[in-house]
């Protein structure tokens, strides 16, 4: 078959591969570009399949760009292929269909694959991972005459499915293997807030458990009848929707000179150790500022910032990764929370600040370090959330106004003048007297 | 990019700003009725944080690499590459609040009724914002920066 060639080439086409694109197209209006993805579809928002699953939005309201992205922007979409092999040395790529396709410059963005536990009966019909569209669409067909769902994993994805699940009046059962949910995001007191307004809506939780075994119906042991955990307890249920986490997506480079540490190793530009050879997103190990080095943070925003950075980049245009870490904002079962950072820190050298009310849904905590915010935990009132993470990424000195970082209208005035005047790009100097 | 500033120097915090951004996101942009009668209530964009006694006004700062837009899971924020503000598709948000969080300014609101998050989109329909057309102090100033 005649070989396809592009300037450009970027595999996957979720949140990083958009991002690189647009980046791209910022710089190089013209220079051949293709996204190319096992998906079927356009790109959509990852996180918007919960609210597909709940049938409160259509296939076409999850779509992430208008109906004439590619085109517009003259990108190829190859879609619905998947990539199989990446051939370094002769820079092209073979897909499942046969084809071959060459680049000058590739990026990686892959993304990340559902982690599934081995399970006894883990292959009966009725057992779903959760993390695409086409899951999703698995889902809202089978949901349709069940009522009982077992959701695997108290996370991001186990508590969007389990919402989603709920709204479609399933008995919803989530099994989380920690002592508390989203375990890796709040501390014990933000997590059983959180448990508290999920039990409200009739979700069950059961903590400190996994699942052993899926069991079959009495009638077709093929298909999930319930599940038995590991103190033997049996949950009836219809269906399991296994949601533990990712993992980077770095098949295509395994035996491959491309360095893999937890993921594809990136530097600053958000370059692999090959040359013309980028990766962001859930596939990479990149800058963590917080941490002060690489580590895989699978979060949406993230991977946009990095895609960004790769992007210029390929098309010549130097840009350097400014870094991310862990951030999230969550609002499920109807509480608002943002979370980043260290929000369990060791004990030692962190200082902990934190406060509640007005009611008993509030809650706000910053975690500080030599001064500088290392963490940060709001619910309830999550609005001044976004000036102490802006904070947090300055790594700002914060040890003179501390106290008023929990303060209910905490934002830009609670600042010292001369920093509050720099970040509105007023004259520093000019003050009130 | 002409931007709204605040001068910190003459705002007296009687946040007549926000009075007057919500009504011109009002449905009926009535100032009598928007707020009294209206539901869902209109949000306003702007808000007047105090600290101690200095006032300041403050709304979306429309930055040109902007955070909120980088951090979007639906694809609802955007910049309009013609104007340069940054605006948000009501359709498509779905309140997740993510944007809050990335928000070095914390000037985006969360619209809890209509499940959507609320934000100043500089008056599209106005020569001149509302907030700065009505204040009385002329304690915001719609420039290009050079007057500051």
């Amino acid at each position: 078959m005649s070989s396809q060639h592009f300037e450009h080439l970027i595999i996957g086409n979720s949140a990083g591969g958009i991002a690189a694109a647009e980046a791209i197209r910022e710089v190089d209006r013209d220079g051949p570009l293709a996204i190319v993805s096992d998906e079927p579809y356009p790109a959509y928002s990852r996180p918007l399949i919960s609210e597909y699953l709940a049938g409160q939005r259509s296939q076409r309201s999850v779509a992430l760009r208008p109906p004439t992205f590619y085109k517009r922007n003259g990108i190829d979409a190859i879609l619905g292929v998947r990539a199989q092999r990446i051939d370094f040395e002769k820079r092209d790529i073979e897909l499942a269909d046969g084809r071959a396709i060459a680049w000058e410059k590739l990026l990686l963005a892959t993304g990340g694959s559902p982690i599934v536990p081995p399970m006894a009966g883990g292959e009966k019909e009725g057992v779903f991972t959760f993390t695409t569209l086409q899951d999703a669409e698995r889902l809202r067909r089978a949901v349709a005459d069940v009522r009982r769902a077992v959701v695997i994993g108290g996370g991001f994805i186990g508590l969007s499915a389990a919402q989603a699940l709920a709204h479609r009046h399933l008995a919803v059962t989530i099994v989380e293997l920690k002592e508390t949910i989203l375990s890796t995001m709040l501390d014990a007191r933000a997590a059983r807030l959180v448990e508290k307004s999920i039990r409200r809506q009739g979700v069950t939780i059961i903590t400190g458990q996994s699942v052993r075994e899926v069991l079959g119906r009495p009638e077709d042991d093929s298909r999930v009848g319930g599940v038995v955990l590991d103190d033997g307890r049996q949950v009836l249920c219809d269906l399991v929707v296994v949601a533990i986490g990712v993992a980077p997506r770095t098949e295509l480079v395994a035996g491959s000179p491309v360095k893999v540490g937890r993921g594809i190793v990136v530097d600053r530009r958000m370059a692999t150790s090959v040359p013309g050879v980028y990766a962001c997103g859930d596939v990479a190990e990149a800058y963590d500022f917080l941490h002060g080095e690489n580590r895989v943070t699978p979060i949406w925003p993230n991977a946009v910032l990095g895609g960004r950075t790769a992007g210029h980049n390929m098309a010549s245009q130097p840009d350097t990764y400014t870094g991310a870490t862990a951030a999230n904002s969550l609002n499920y079962f109807g509480l608002a929370i943002t979370a980043a950072g260290v929000v369990n820190p060791p004990n030692g050298s962190y200082e902990v600040l934190s406060a509640s009310g007005p009611g008993d849904g509030c809650y706000r905590k910053v975690v500080l370090r030599d001064g500088r915010i290392v963490g940060l935990l709001f619910i309830g009132e999550i609005e001044p959330s976004g000036v102490v993470y802006g904070l947090m990424k300055d790594g700002a000195d914060v040890g003179d106004f501390r106290e008023s970082l929990l303060s209910r209208g905490f934002g830009l005035a609670s600042l010292p003048d001369a920093l509050r005047r720099q970040k509105l790009g007023l004259p520093v100097g000019a003050r009130r007297e | 990019m002409k931007l709204v500033y605040p001068n910190e120097e003459v705002c007296v915090g009687c946040r007549l700003c926000e009075v007057h951004c919500l009504v011109e996101h009002s449905t009926s942009r009535d100032l009598i009725k928007a707020f009294k009668r209206e539901r869902p209530r209109p949000l306003a964009r702007i808000r007047v944080q105090a600290d101690g006694d200095r006032f300041l006004a403050l709304q979306c700062r429309h930055c040109p690499d902007p955070p909120c837009v980088h951090a979007c899971l639906t694809g609802a924020l955007y910049r309009d590459p013609a104007t340069g503000a940054v605006c948000v598709d009501a359709d498509k948000c779905s309140g997740c609040w993510t944007c809050i969080l990335f928000c070095p300014f914390g000037v985006i609101s969360r619209d809890v009724t209509r499940g959507v998050i609320a934000k100043c989109d500089l008056c599209p329909d106005r020569l001149v914002p509302a907030c700065v057309a009505n204040c009385p102090n002329e304690a915001l100033i719609f420039t290009n920066g050079e007057e500051l």
